[in-house]
């Protein structure tokens, strides 16, 4: 070990339910000093990698070495010792408990007094630059401030090395600004940081060096100054940026979809939808992008008549469908077909096999008592075929199949009911290129029987070369409808942080 | 006045195995376990208790041994439910049926070897458990009555109860606990031993019932063995958690509330009051059901159950 | 900073494994009961008795003679039907212990046509308290699941509380209004007359054909009919459901209703078959042993049939050993108590692995 690394990974592997290897043999070297990102597609194992760090899995093979001792992560209180802290992407934060409370679960000592704690929490936070309410409760915070209480735990707890699963993820820009100066900050200190993340921009912007994953294994290292987005690109995805998704040419139908003046408030009041209103043509994919939680799940719950919205009106054409239970629009005869987010549980029962599963939709569409699994079994046998489904039978549990071949199911299921309307949401996370490609292909397909597809997405590469057009939301509000064909990443990145567009650029 | 201390006295008496069973599902309860076996813990350590005090006629060894055998079915349960990962509601149950029924087992094979017939007791340790005495406080009237002439076990309650409320209030692990019930994801990362911390927890909770059950037989029973003894206490214990928002001070006066119910037959003057003793005995769970439904109509953030209560925690799960 | 814990891995850990295959999962159950009966046989010995000798006792109790092959089919019929019922439940995932109250409440309701009406012709009579003791039953599922739906009321803890205002209203009853005027010295609800009661066949009250019917019914019900179905998708998701356009809070009420209906049967039969009476002791613990019985059958109704058969032999056997060794019949109690850890603890094993430390002496010198 000739130089001292804060970390250094060699052949690390995880294999999940063994099946299913999210690490293959990874090396990775973390020095003291400099912000390193990890860059990766969904599901390329950046985070489990980092969750072995932190002690939350165990590596099935490989070794770790911290400080140039090798080391046996068994549990976070490992990680801790070791001086790592991870702020994960979904925070790991007690609800019904203040900032400070937070800060002190799991801490060496003593429990101190409230005002020492307050003045220990000030200390750090006024270092950094950090801004929090110690005797807050989390769940009146906003994302961000809960964001900052995790980084706010790390530091407590004196780590100096620091793991951070996209933090930016649920910022706004300011705070995403707001967030690397403190990073920056950190490393200046000495502090050793890794950043996980998938948006280029903020890798250039940020890190000092960049290691990439791509399906579980490393690709390269190299440092930011010495490449540029389009290299990056090219060592995350393996291919040229040309994503060669393709976007056939369709005769487009009016008044399929409308939704005008569309308002949702959610459960704790906030306003999740304001006045939303666009149109989704026959024979068009319309994209939907935006900061996860911009209000794309209440869009698609509020069409589909999942939850009741107060104002506005969706009309399917010419049919109106406020105040409609999702039963009632199931049964209007032109038909919508929904591809949840959460597949297995929104939109399949996982416990079920394939037949049953098909029965979703459509079991209480014959007449009498008893259900009629054969055309069931018929259509799973069918899907199996065509959409070449690995699974060991049609009776086997869906929750014990991939989840690129969940989805095939699931939107396999959706299609097969020849629907006027299709939604889908996140359609491809976690999947894999190739199954990936099988559903754009899928979605393509549906566009050329004049099916209106409405797709909420999250990789702005993939929106900007399968969709016709975009519909970007912020805070739950349009910000723009765009032409895919003539808008950069850049635009809509604007767009997605709430800069609205010029009147000129909105009509397409 | 001599009526109501009397009948406060009587209320606090009757409330105290409550307090016991009340206390031991608090921890239970805010480590994320709904243990439903209180009332087969509290039976476990009703003849442990019992069958110590029988043999040795020493009041201190019975209450270790109550202690012991309720953590030890404690301990059946946290396997089970922790390192196993298996249902909570089933394996409460079953620990109930199991403890109930281990307790029968045991109490009519020595009933069988009896030669009264029955199984009572001895002298000295009757004594032992029987109210304080002490010169001078317990003397002064109305006060000394309602606050220093108590069985040791109203007293030990309270001692707990005070206990596991410092623990909770003011302790970093009481703290970690906590966190624990609420988002077991969460205290893991930040360095708790989720694991450790639910078995020790659960299993001296269960220890806490197992006292609460040796008063059913030493106390209320006056030393003599019934099979059965615990009664439903168990379960009274388990809606009383509710009552007391999962407090350890609000499971305090929650107990002699209860406690209250259940003797209020015997003090209401049925010349004038003409409402038949199955009302009472019905009325706890009554009242529990009540206010299950006020609980549930107006959610308050803190004073709701556990957020993770009965459901289990696997690390490596997403 | 390290400390040298670190540099250790844990003896055992737990990891998620393939899932297993129902058969390989059956094996593992069968295993887990093997070690059950070894751990209660540990225990009989500790007590001083012969494992082998109280176990073939229990076996052979069970079916020594004519009549104990009926008592033990006595003893199944109100665990088949209730466990049946609770099944509805369970596949729901509403957490519904209050089969006790359930099958109190059928029970009362039956027996006001008994007491009160037993002129009526047998035949008709006997339907009548049927249905009302469904109506009884399922009444007392009903409060559970509307506090259920309108306030996400902790079903759990309000269906126990149910079941003992449900036992206070049989007392109530025994000391007031129903008392039986014969008998002024102790305080009990009269015999039922011979018209108010279920006839006999092949020895044993028709209670064992009812069980039988319902055994098929529920079998069809949950595998081959619309309502079956929404049940499952139900438990598997009530967001799925939702997203089906299926009436999730309707359907609870619906299934809760019929889950209590059929434990309000098993009250009817064990009151007109067994009792004879409406007596406080009419569930007697049934409702919760059924909630075993169904977890350890998966919550189908094929293993629920074979598991109430082995529980009634268990508890008839007991009975036998009671009079020849002097053992309480409790002991049964425990062995199913047992039996249910054991097996609970062994699904386990279905989806999770311990994993042993590896070896790491030849790699230790390399460090050192």
């Amino acid at each position: 070990m000739s130089e001292q690394y804060a970390i250094e990974c060699r052949g690390i592997t995880k294999i999940f339910g063994g099946k299913v290897t999210a690490n293959d043999h990874v090396d990775l070297q973390l020095k003291f000093g400099e912000i390193l990102a990890l860059l990766g597609e969904n599901g390329s194992g950046k985070t489990t990698l980092m969750n072995m760090l932190s002690g939350i899995y165990r590596p099935d093979g490989g070794t770790i070495f911290v400080r140039g001792e090798e080391v046996f992560i068994n549990s976070p209180v490992d990680a801790m010792n070791l001086g790592i802290g991870m702020i994960h992407q979904h925070f790991k934060l007690v609800n019904v408990f203040s900032a400070m409370d937070n800060i002190a679960i799991g801490t060496k000592g003593r429990r101190l007094s409230t005002a020492k704690m307050r003045e220990k929490i000030r200390e750090i936070s006024s270092r950094f630059g950090l801004e929090v309410d110690p005797d807050k409760k989390i769940y009146d915070m906003s994302v961000s401030e809960k964001q900052t209480v995790e980084i706010l735990k790390v530091l407590y707890r004196g780590s100096d090395i620091l793991i951070l699963d996209e933090p930016t993820a649920v910022l706004t820009p300011q705070e995403t600004e707001k967030l690397f100066a403190i990073l920056k900050k950190m490393r200046d200190e000495g502090k050793a940081i890794i950043i996980i993340t998938h948006k280029l921009n903020e890798v250039m912007e940020i890190s000092d060096r960049v290691s990439v994953l791509r399906k579980g294994k490393s690709v390269a290292s190299v440092n930011t100054a010495e490449t540029d987005e389009l290299k990056l690109t090219e060592l995350m995805v393996g291919h040229s940026v040309d994503l060669s998704i393709r976007r056939p040419e369709t005769d487009k139908k009016d008044g399929v979809l409308k939704v005008s003046g569309l308002s949702v408030t959610g459960a704790e009041g906030m306003k999740m939808l304001k006045d939303v209103s666009f149109e989704v043509k026959g024979g068009e994919i319309l994209g939907v992008a935006g900061v996860a939680g911009s209000g794309q799940k209440e869009l698609c719950e509020a069409i589909t008549g999942l939850i009741p919205f107060e104002q506005g009106s969706v009309k399917l054409e010419d049919t109106e469908l406020k105040g409609k239970s999702p039963f009632e629009i199931l049964n209007l005869g032109v038909s919508i077909s929904f591809v949840p987010e959460d597949r297995l549980g929104m939109g399949l029962v996982s416990s079920m096999g394939i037949t049953d599963n098909m029965l979703l939709r459509t079991y209480y569409k014959t007449p009498g008592l008893f259900i009629d699994r054969k055309p069931a079994k018929e259509m799973a046998d069918k899907l199996i075929d065509r959409l070449q489904i690995l699974t060991p039978g049609t009776e086997t549990p869906v929750r014990l199949l991939s989840g690129g071949n969940v989805q095939k199911v699931l939107l396999g299921r959706e299609i097969e009911s020849a629907p006027r309307v299709l939604i889908t949401a996140y359609a491809v996370r976690g999947l894999d290129i190739n199954s990936s490609y099988a559903i754009y292909d899928l979605l393509n397909e549906q566009k050329e029987k004049g099916v209106a597809v409405l797709n909420i997405g999250e990789d702005l590469d993939v929106l900007l070369a399968l969709c016709d057009r975009i519909l970007v939301l912020c805070h739950g509000e349009v910000t723009g409808i765009v032409d895919a064909k003539n808008t950069t990443k850049e635009q809509l990145g604007l767009l997605m942080t709430g800069i609205k567009q010029e009147k000129e650029a909105a009509h397409v | 006045m001599n009526f109501w201390v009397n009948f406060i006295v009587a209320a606090v008496v009757a409330g105290t195995p409550l307090l016991f069973g009340t206390l031991g599902e608090i921890m239970n309860e805010r480590v994320g376990h709904l243990n439903l076996g209180v009332e087969g813990m509290m039976s476990l350590g009703a003849i442990a208790g019992f069958m110590v005090g029988y043999k040795t006629d020493n009041f201190a060894l019975a209450m270790i041994a109550a202690f012991l055998s309720g953590a030890a079915g404690a301990l059946v349960y946290a396997v089970v439910t922790v390192t196993f990962m298996a249902n909570h509601t089933v394996a409460g149950l079953t620990l109930t049926i199991f403890g109930i029924g281990l307790t029968n087992v045991i109490g009519f094979h020595y009933l069988g070897m009896s030669e009264s017939g029955t199984l009572k007791l001895p002298e000295q340790i009757t004594q032992q458990m029987r109210s304080i005495h002490i010169e001078g406080l317990s003397d002064i009237p109305v006060i000394g009555d309602l606050l220093f002439q108590y069985n040791p076990f109203v007293y030990l309650g309270i001692v707990f109860a005070i206990l596991l409320a410092l623990f909770y209030n003011r302790t970093k692990a009481g703290l970690n606990v906590i966190a624990i019930g609420e988002n077991p994801a969460a205290a893991d990362a930040a360095g708790v031993h989720v694991t450790a911390w639910k078995y020790v927890n659960i299993v001296i909770g269960g220890g806490i019932c197992g006292i609460g059950g040796a008063f059913t037989i030493m106390i209320t029973n006056g030393g003599v063995w019934i099979s059965d003894c615990v009664g439903g206490l168990g379960w009274i214990a388990v809606a009383l958690v509710i009552f007391a928002t999962w407090k350890p001070m609000n499971a305090i006066w929650g107990a002699f509330v209860f406690g209250a119910m259940r003797i209020l037959k015997y003090y209401v003057n049925k010349e004038i009051i003409h409402i038949p003793d199955a009302f009472y005995d019905m009325l706890p769970f009554l009242v529990t059901a009540i206010i299950l439904v006020v609980v549930s109509v107006r959610q308050v953030k803190d004073k709701a159950q556990p957020a993770a209560c009965g459901t289990n925690y696997f690390r490596e799960d997403r | 900073m390290s400390d040298h814990t670190t540099h250790k891995e844990p003896l055992l850990r737990v990891s998620k494994r393939r899932e297993l295959t129902k058969r390989q999962a059956f094996g593992v159950k069968m295993i887990s009961l093997l070690l059950a009966l070894i751990a209660g046989g540990i225990f009989l010995a500790v007590l001083g008795f012969n494992p082998f000798v109280i176990y073939g006792t229990i076996v052979s109790g069970a079916f020594r003679s004519k009549l104990a092959v009926q008592g033990t089919v006595k003893l199944m019929i109100p665990l088949l039907i209730s466990a049946l019922g609770v099944t509805l439940a369970y596949k729901m995932q509403f957490w519904n212990i209050g089969a006790e109250g359930q099958i109190i409440m059928g029970a009362v309701f039956a027996s006001y046509f008994a007491l009160f009406h037993s002129n009526w012709p047998r035949p008709v009579l006997l339907i009548v308290m049927l249905l009302a003791a469904m109506i009884g039953g399922g009444i007392w599922g009903l409060i559970p699941a509307f506090f259920k739906n309108k306030w996400n009321t902790n079903e759990t803890l309000f269906t126990l509380m149910l079941n003992y205002i449900a036992l206070h209203i049989i007392s109530f009853l025994r000391d007031g209004p129903w008392r039986d005027p014969a008998n002024p010295g102790f305080a009990k609800i009269a015999t039922f007359e011979e018209n108010a009661t279920l006839p006999k066949l092949f020895g044993v009250h028709i209670g064992w054909l009812i069980a039988l019917i319902l055994f098929v019914l529920v079998y069809i019900y949950l595998k081959y009919t619309k309502q079956g179905y929404e049940i499952s998708v139900i438990g598997g998701s009530k967001a799925t459901a939702n997203y089906a356009g299926m009436h999730v809070k309707k359907i609870i009420i619906r299934t809760i209703f019929l889950s209590g209906a059929i434990c309000g049967i098993a009250g009817f039969s064990n009151a007109a078959g067994s009792d004879l009476t409406l007596a406080t002791g009419v569930a007697g613990g049934v409702g919760f042993t059924a909630i075993i019985v169904a977890w350890l059958a998966d919550l189908e109704p094929l293993g629920i049939l074979v598991v109430s058969f082995l529980f009634a032999v268990l508890d008839k056997g007991s009975s036998v050993i009671q009079s020849a060794y002097g053992l309480s019949t409790d002991c049964s109690d425990v062995l199913e108590g047992i039996i249910l850890f054991f097996v609970i603890a062994g699904g386990f094993f279905v989806r999770y692995r311990f994993v042993p430390r590896k070896r790491k002496e030849e790699k230790g010198g390399e460090n050192a």
